[in-house]
C-alpha cells in the first residue's frame, strides 16, 4: 500500500493547490532549480515555471514583504524560511505588516510563511528552532504545527486558502519518519481545531509538534503502570482550541502541558492559564510543565538529548502527577 | 550613471505637462499645503488632533508630481510625507481629517491615525511606522504584475533615512533581480528627525546606491515640479515597458520639525531661510504667472477654493462618529464579507 511521508504530505498539499488556484506561488531560498534544502518543492519549477516558484536572494525580510505586497493584489503566496530559524529575520514584516494589515486598514493578507522547525538532528542553535512563542503574543497572525502526514496535508491547504497570515511550522524530524495512507481526494484539516490522539481516564497530556510522538511513548509506558492517559495534540496553536484543552482537563483532572519551545514565556504558559482561569476547581493536581530548559538548544548528542524532553521525563512527572 | 537634471529654468525635460495638467498639479500642491497646515497649525495645537502629526511642508511637488503619472489599476506604497498621493488617488480630504481625528469614517475606522492609512480600493497601500518596510511590499505587488502578465505598476515612496535600513536593500535588490515594474523615489529632505544627511550615510546621493543594484539611478530637484513631472513620467514608463526598477532621488528640504511637536531647533536657521525662497508652490505659481498660464485673480481664486474645501472636511469630519468601544476586537482575523 502507498504510504505518504510528512514531508511528501506538505509537498502534495502545496502542489495541488497550485494546481487548483493559479494564483499560489511559492517563493524562497533554493525552492526552485534544488527543490528545497529539504526538497519539499522538487520538481515544482519544471511544473510550474519560474513565475510561479521564485529563487530568491538571502533576503528573508523581502521574501516575506514581497509575499505581502503579491497577496495584498490577489495573490496566495507560500513563503519558504530554508530554516524556520530564519524567520526572525523577516519579524518585523510579519508582526508589523502581515498581522496588523487587516485591523488598521481592511486589507487581508492570506500568506502563508513555512519552514522546518524544531530539534533531535544535531542542527545546533541555529537549524533546530522552536520558534512559535515569538508570534504567540501577535494578534493576526494563525500558527499551525502539524504532527502527522494528514494533518501535514491538511492543514498547509487550509493555510493557503485561509484569508489570514498564517505561520505553518513543519518538524524536521518528523519529515521522513511519519508516514501514513492519505485520502486520493481533497481534504482539509481546519486551524483552530485540536485532535484527541488517545483517549484515557486519568491525566491529560496537551502537546503538539514532535512531542506528540513522545506523549504516546508516555502513554504506553504508563498504561503499563496502570495509568490512562489522554493525548490532545493541539495542532494549532494560534488560536487556540481552548474548549478542546478544557474538555480534556475537567475529564481526567490532572494535566501536563508538554512542548519542544524552551520554558519560560512558552506557548503552554498560556494553555496552562486558560485551565487555571476556567477549569480550577476540576482539578486535583497542579498543571505541570514539560518543555526544554531555558537554554539555545546545544548541538552535540549529549547535550541536545538532556535538552529535548525524552519519554522517560515525562513517565517521571506523569507518576508524581498521578499519585495526587 | 547618475544623471543630473539642473534646477535652471532652462533645463530640458523629455516631458512637459500641458497648462491644464499645470493647474492641476497647483492645484493639488495646494491642498495639500492647505490641509497639513490646517492640521499642524490649528485642528493639532487646538487638541481637536490627538495622536502624532507629520506633514510635508515643502516636499509637495514629489508626491504631486509622480503620482499624477499613475494608472488607475497601478498600486502605490506612500511614505509619512506624501499627502499627494492620496489625494491623487482620489481620497477626499473629508476621509483624510476623519482619520486625523480618529473617527469611524477615516480611512482606518479609527484603528490608526495620521498618514497611517490605506485602501485598496484606491490601491493605496498604508505605512508602517517601520521605514523601508514597504520597499518588499511594493516589490511583491509588482511581482504580481508581472507574474499576471499586467502592464501596471507600483511606486513606492521613502525618505532618505529610510534607505538605511536592511528592508530598502532587500526590496530594491530583489527588484532588480527579477526586473519587477516598480519605481522608489526618495524624498531626500536633509533630515531624519533630527539626523541629517551626513549621519545617515557616507554618500552624497542616495541614487548613487542604484549603480550597487544594476538598475538607473537619478537625482532630480524636488522642489521643481517640472524636473518632478519629467523624471516620474520617464521612471514609471521604464518600469511600465519592462525595463525594470530604478531609483529617483528628489532633493528636497523638511520646512517643519519632525513632528508636530518638534521645533527643529538643531536645523539651522539659514537652511530654511534658503529652502523658503526654493519653495515649489510658490516657486510654480511665479513661473506660471510669467508665463501667463495663470493670472493672479485665478491663483487668488484657487487659494479660497484649497481654503473652502478645508473647511467643509474639518466641518465634516468633526460630524463624524467615533468608532464604538465593542468594536476593539473586530477585524483581527477575516469575519466574512
Amino acid at each position: 500500500m502507498a504510504v505518504t511521508t510528512y514531508i511528501d504530505a506538505i509537498r502534495e498539499g502545496i502542489w495541488e493547490e497550485m494546481e487548483k488556484d493559479e494564483s499560489v506561488f511559492i517563493l524562497g531560498e533554493d525552492v526552485g532549480i534544488y527543490g528545497g534544502a529539504f526538497k519539499v518543492t522538487k520538481g515544482m519549477l519544471d511544473k510550474f515555471g519560474p513565475m510561479r516558484v521564485i529563487d530568491t536572494p538571502i533576503s528573508e525580510s523581502a521574501i516575506v514583504g514581497a509575499a505581502i505586497g503579491a497577496a495584498l493584489v490577489g495573490m496566495r503566496p507560500v513563503a519558504e524560511m530554508q530554516f524556520i530559524d530564519f524567520i526572525s529575520c523577516a519579524f518585523d514584516q510579519i508582526v508589523n505588516f502581515a498581522a496588523k494589515c487587516r485591523y488598521r486598514w481592511g486589507a487581508g493578507v492570506p500568506i502563508v510563511v513555512r519552514g522546518p522547525s524544531g530539534g533531535g538532528v544535531h542542527g545546533g542553535p541555529f537549524h533546530s528552532q522552536n520558534p512559535e512563542a515569538y508570534f504567540f503574543n501577535v494578534p493576526g497572525l494563525k500558527i499551525v504545527c502539524p504532527s502527522t502526514a494528514y494533518d501535514a496535508k491538511g492543514l498547509i491547504k487550509a493555510a493557503i486558502r485561509d484569508p489570514d497570515p498564517v505561520l505553518y511550522f513543519e518538524h524536521k524530524y518528523l519529515y521522513r519518519r511519519i508516514k501514513e495512507d492519505l485520502p486520493a481526494e481533497d481534504f482539509v484539516v481546519p486551524i483552530g481545531k485540536a485532535i484527541l490522539r488517545r483517549e484515557g481516564e486519568d491525566l491529560s497530556i496537551i502537546t503538539y509538534g514532535a512531542m506528540v510522538y513522545k506523549a504516546l511513548e508516555a502513554a504506553e509506558a504508563l498504561a503499563q503502570m496502570g495509568i490512562d492517559v489522554e493525548v490532545l495534540d493541539l495542532r494549532s496553536i494560534l488560536p487556540l482550541d481552548e474548549e478542546a484543552i478544557l474538555t480534556t482537563a475537567k475529564k481526567t483532572s490532572k494535566v501536563i502541558v508538554l512542548h519542544e519551545a524552551t520554558l519560560t514565556g512558552g506557548p503552554g504558559g498560556e494553555v496552562v492559564a486558560r485551565i487555571a482561569e476556567k477549569a480550577f476547581e476540576y482539578l486535583d493536581g497542579p498543571i505541570v510543565r514539560i518543555a526544554p530548559p531555558d537554554t539555545p538548544v546545544p548541538y552535540s548528542p549529549p547535550l541536545e538529548e538532556a535538552f529535548l524532553p525524552q519519554t522517560k521525563d515525562i513517565v517521571e512527572k506523569a507518576k508524581k502527577l498521578a499519585a495526587y | 550613471m547618475v544623471e543630473r537634471n539642473t534646477m535652471t529654468k532652462n533645463a530640458r525635460y523629455v516631458h512637459v505637462p500641458d497648462d491644464e495638467t499645470k493647474i492641476r498639479m497647483l492645484h493639488f500642491m495646494k491642498l495639500v499645503r492647505e490641509i497639513e497646515d490646517r492640521i499642524e497649525k490649528k485642528l493639532y495645537r487646538q487638541g481637536r488632533i490627538v495622536g502624532g502629526v507629520y506633514v510635508g511642508r515643502g516636499q509637495e511637488a514629489i508626491s504631486v508630481g509622480t503620482a499624477i503619472h499613475m494608472e488607475k489599476d497601478d498600486v502605490v506604497a506612500p511614505s509619512h510625507r506624501d499627502m499627494g498621493v492620496f489625494l491623487m488617488r482620489g481620497v477626499t480630504p473629508r476621509r483624510i481629517i476623519a482619520q486625523y481625528m480618529g473617527r469611524r469614517t477615516g480611512l482606518t475606522r479609527g484603528r490608526d491615525g495620521n498618514m497611517h492609512m490605506g485602501d485598496m480600493n484606491y490601491n493605496v497601500i498604508a505605512f508602517v511606522s517601520h521605514l523601508g518596510d514597504n520597499v518588499p511590499v511594493a516589490a511583491g505587488v509588482a511581482l504580481a504584475f508581472k507574474q499576471r502578465g499586467q502592464k501596471q505598476v507600483a511606486l513606492c515612496y521613502n525618505g532618505e533615512g529610510a534607505t538605511s535600513r536592511g528592508d530598502w536593500h532587500e526590496g530594491i535588490n530583489f527588484a532588480s533581480i527579477h526586473k519587477l515594474p516598480v519605481t522608489f523615489f526618495i524624498n531626500n529632505n536633509a533630515y531624519a528627525y533630527s539626523t541629517p544627511i551626513e549621519l545617515q550615510m557616507a554618500v552624497k546621493d542616495v541614487a548613487v546606491r542604484a549603480a550597487g543594484y544594476g538598475i538607473p539611478g537619478e537625482v532630480v530637484d524636488g522642489n521643481d515640479i517640472l524636473a518632478v513631472y519629467d523624471s516620474g513620467k520617464r521612471a514609471i514608463d521604464l518600469a511600465r515597458s519592462g525595463g525594470g526598477p530604478s531609483i529617483v532621488e528628489y532633493k528636497t528640504f523638511r520646512m517643519t520639525g519632525h513632528s508636530a511637536h518638534d521645533d527643529a531647533g538643531y536645523v539651522p536657521p539659514e537652511l530654511f531661510d534658503e529652502w523658503k525662497r526654493k519653495d515649489p508652490i510658490t516657486r510654480f505659481e511665479k513661473a506660471l504667472l510669467e508665463e501667463g498660464a495663470l493670472t493672479q485673480a485665478r491663483l487668488d481664486e484657487m487659494q479660497r477654493e484649497c481654503a473652502l474645501i478645508v473647511d467643509d472636511a474639518v466641518e465634516w469630519a468633526e460630524q463624524q462618529p467615533y468608532p464604538a468601544a465593542e468594536e476593539v476586537t473586530k477585524d483581527v482575523y477575516y469575519e466574512g464579507t
